[in-house]
């Protein structure tokens, strides 16, 4: 006899077993549709991978695991894929979740598949991949990935393989008849378990002692081997993995630690089968034992159901009544959920459908107030605080909750079923701890938004630092610029050279003030020199192409000729120009003074009073010459603009321009003026010769 | 000694006082300057509380400056993000009194996420620059995304965008994100019981 503890707390409530464990397990047979969630499991959803339209056999993958923490999903039935889409999901939450769905062709006809010879010529992670690929996800409730579960480091040691043969929950009683139909089949898993977990200590089989017929039949399988089969008091509840290990090892799970910590690792009876299954017969996981009890149901018994298999598909085979069902449950009466509809399918951790009548389980009467008795405290296998939790809770103080343990909840309902006041205090732990969740995420991506938006702020300072660096530097620059000029000052350096070009000139020809004539002969000189030079160098490049017999021998020449022209047309301008402003400055200015005509010396300050002079000297001239002289003058100026006037008027005709009127009447008054101008000349003549 | 002290005990005792006082401020002033505290801790405490959604709902430029803010005494009902809970959390830190968000700063919505209608996106960076996390993906003349995980629904992408083509949605809840809701407090004494369901009948 093996030594067992007890556990805190726990609850006795009404076992209502026998209903369903009558009768040998049934086949379900095949429903005309099959509803596969993608995500059966705790992890991450599986992905599908068949196509609408697709014909699948009995045992093929229809959904492939995506990472570590996720198992595939498998055709229960051979047949065709008719939709893959949202549909209703059993869970509490009432929504729908992405689905595979298969119409069956009734031939329920095999994937090709084999196991493997012998399990023990098998590395462990070989082993661990068929679990994984066969898609089994703890059959208990939760639905954790076995193979990760499974998959023990090398450091780690494990002392003892538990399998959890409890069903501690009312009216569930899907293991109790596996164990008691197909023991062999499960100390077989139990076999693989222990070759793949090796544990060093021993293998223990926990069975309720409610369950005699499972117990004698373990115990018959199991003969000869080093599993134990332990049998312990019924108490809700005990099948919680960490209760289980505490009555079975009498070593408590660390609060938020896991089985492994204290050496333990703990599988479901279901769970042991369906590896046994995945390794000795190569099937994936494609169904599984569901209860289908309470009074609602006239048929109250379990069946081995096709995974997918709508609810409502078990109950017509159970002659449901509606009307007689308070509600629908999902799971045990303890933990289960309320399923708002039938059309959701029997997934991987179903174990059980409860259709209960009102009398049988009625609704729970409203809440009142706690009493603060202290039955929540006394019943708690978790030793927990219920009541503080449940003041806590209800006043949101979610630190005082995380400090009274909350997260050790398993959620297990005893102390609402204890309750005298019918408080629902699982709902209100269950609220709290997925707001403490909750406000962790956000704690988490409130972290991360103030790194990104610190990081953000740094680049934005950055860029700005490096635009004022760069705006400092152009300044700097802008500076050193305007310290080198500042050595000849653009303004102070204009004032010198006007100043030096003002001492100049005066030194040099104190008579002459015009600046204005001086710079104008600078500029033309300077322009002769550079066409002189130039000339100079097209002469050389031309005789140096003459010498190559260059192709360019001509366009050399044109522009020697053309330069040649304009050397000449400067040196005319300026001599013109020194014609014009005699100046004898120097060794550039010219002695043409002694040529020029006598008004014309009078040199006066600037232009205006040149021009002044110039005007006056010409009145002067005319005044000196005699009527008859002025007379004839002003004859020839008209008949020279006449003539000027006829050619632009034969050239306006020639090109038919649109001035021809205008030059024509010009033309007329010229003549007009001519006629008079002779009039004049003549009447002169005649009054002179008439006068001696 | 004693002499002095008992013909002047008033001065004595001055003396005395001053003899205490001067190495005592002394030592004081130089801890001071020695253990001089870096930074403001209060704000930082603020800060580690507000939700970091950098909406600038609070009319300060981000959660920090307003953390600084409250840390001087700036009223602590300002963050409609954060809401209640970090009303209350503030209230707990600074020993103040709770007091309700103050409506003229927002109120406490559900949360939202950015969503940018893709097609209608004419590439324009201007959410780009406005988003504080940056969580908006995209170039000049290339279609500008939002990441999700990324965004806090602080909604100021939403006023830049010159063609309206961002939404701000509620963050719909997933199999994966569905949590039980707390109870309704339906607490009634027992006599109450019957009246109730007459009531509702």
């Amino acid at each position: 006899m093996i030594k067992v503890w007890d556990i805190h707390g726990g609850i006795h409530p009404q076992e209502n077993k026998n209903q369903s464990n009558q009768r040998p397990i049934e086949s379900a047979g095949i429903p005309d549709r099959l509803v596969f969630p993608l995500s059966q499991h705790i992890g991450v959803p599986a992905v599908a991978i068949v196509s609408v339209g697709q014909h699948v056999l009995k045992g093929e993958m229809i959904a492939g695991a995506k990472g570590m923490m996720s198992v595939p999903v498998h055709a229960s039935t051979s047949g065709e894929i008719v939709a893959i889409q949202d549909h209703p999901v059993p869970h509490p939450s009432t929504m729908s979740a992405p689905c595979v769905i298969l119409k069956p062709d009734g031939k329920d006809q095999w994937i090709e598949h084999q196991g493997v010879e012998n399990y023990l010529k098998l590395e462990k992670n070989e082993l661990l991949n068929h679990i994984r690929n066969a898609g089994i996800a703890g059959m208990g409730g939760a639905g954790f990935p076995s193979a990760v579960k499974l998959n023990i480091q090398d450091e780690q040691i494990v002392e003892t393989l538990i399998i959890n043969g409890t069903e501690c929950e009312p009216y569930i009683t899907s293991d109790d008849r596996l164990m008691r139909e197909r023991a062999n089949e499960i100390v077989a898993g139990i076999k693989i378990l222990e070759h793949l977990i090796n544990p060093t200590k021993k293998t223990l089989v926990g069975v309720e002692d409610n369950k005699p017929e499972a117990l004698a039949a373990l115990q018959q399988a199991a003969d000869g081997t080093d599993i134990d089969i332990v049998s312990f008091p019924t108490k809700y509840p005990s099948g919680g993995e960490k209760q289980l290990i505490q009555i079975l090892t009498g070593k408590e799970v660390p609060a938020g630690g896991l089985p492994a910590d204290v050496g333990v690792v703990c599988q479901n009876i279901g769970t042991s089968l369906a590896i046994y299954r995945a390794i000795a017969h190569g099937e994936p996981l494609i169904s599984r034992i569901t209860t289908v009890t309470g009074n609602a149901c006239e048929r109250n018994t379990n069946y081995e159901v096709l995974l997918g298999t709508p609810v409502s598909f078990l109950l017509d085979l159970c002659n449901f009544h509606q009307k007689n069902c308070s509600r629908l449950i999902m799971g045990g009466p303890m933990m289960g959920f309320t399923l708002e509809n039938v059309s959701v399918p029997i997934v991987k951790t179903s174990n059980c459908i409860l259709a209960p009548t009102a009398d049988e389980l009625p609704l729970s009467t409203p809440s009142q107030a706690c009493i603060r008795c202290g039955m929540c405290a006394e019943v708690c296998p978790a030793s927990l605080l219920p009541q503080q939790l449940y003041w806590f809770s209800r006043g949101k103080e979610y630190e005082k909750l995380e400090a009274h343990n909350l997260m050790d909840c398993i959620e297990c309902g005893a102390c609402s079923y204890a309750c005298p006041s019918n408080i629902p205090l699982v709902q209100y732990y269950r609220a709290s701890k997925a707001d403490i969740r909750q406000l962790k995420q956000d704690a988490i991506k409130a972290e991360q938004s103030k790194m990104r938006f610190e990081a953000r702020q740094e680049r934005l300072d950055r860029q700005e630092a490096e635009k004022e660096a760069k705006r400092k530097a152009r300044k700097l620059a802008a500076e050193e610029r305007a310290r080198d000029n500042n050595k000849s000052d653009p303004i102070q350096a204009a004032i010198d050279r006007a100043k030096a070009k003002k001492a100049a000139i005066d030194s040099d020809k104190p008579i002459v003030g015009k600046t204005s004539a001086l710079l104008v002969r600078q500029g033309l000189e300077k322009t002769l020199t550079n066409i002189e030079n130039r000339l100079l160098t097209a002469t050389e490049k031309l005789r140096q192409a003459e010498q190559e017999n260059s192709a360019n021998v001509e366009a050399f020449r044109t522009s020697v000729e053309k330069t040649n022209i304009k050397c000449i047309k400067a040196k005319q301008e300026l001599d013109v120009f020194n014609a014009d402003n005699p100046v004898s400055s120097g060794a550039s200015s010219i002695p043409v003074s002694i040529s020029m005509p006598a008004e014309k010396k009078v040199l006066t300050g600037d232009a205006a009073q040149d021009a002044i002079a110039k005007a006056l000297a010409k009145r002067d001239a005319a005044s000196n010459m005699t009527d008859e002289e002025r007379l004839q003058n002003a004859v020839t100026a008209i008949t020279k603009r006449l003539e000027k006037a006829q050619q632009k008027l034969t050239v306006e005709k020639q090109k038919n321009g649109e001035h021809i009127e205008l030059l024509a009447s010009a033309v007329t008054k010229l003549e007009l003026k001519l006629a008079d101008a002779n009039d004049a000349y003549l009447q002169f003549r005649q009054a002179t010769n008439n006068q001696p | 000694m004693t002499e002095f002290i008992s013909q002047y005990p008033f001065l004595a005792a001055l003396l005395a006082l001053l003899a205490l006082g001067i190495p005592f401020g002394g030592l004081l002033g130089f801890a001071a300057v020695k253990f001089k505290t870096e930074g403001d801790p209060i704000a930082d405490q603020v800060e580690a509380l507000l939700p970091q959604t950098q909406c600038g709902q609070c009319s300060y430029p981000g959660c920090r400056p307003y953390a600084e803010a409250i840390a001087n005494g700036e009223a602590i009902n300002k963050c409609p993000p954060g809401g209640e809970s970090t009303i209350q959390a503030l209230a707990d830190l600074l020993d103040v009194e709770a007091v309700p968000l103050d409506a003229e700063h927002g109120e406490e919505n559900v949360k939202t996420v950015a969503y940018i209608r893709e097609d209608e996106c004419i590439g324009c960076t201007k959410c780009i620059q406005a988003c504080p996390v940056d969580a908006i993906l995209g170039a000049a003349k290339q279609m500008h995304t939002v990441i999700i995980s990324e965004c806090t629904g602080c909604d100021l992408c939403v006023e830049p965008c010159p063609v309206d083509c961002i939404d701000m949605l509620p963050v719909e809840t997933t199999l994966q994100s569905w949590s039980w809701e707390l109870p309704k407090p339906a607490e009634i004494i027992a006599t109450d019981h019957s009246t109730e369901k007459e009531v509702t009948a």
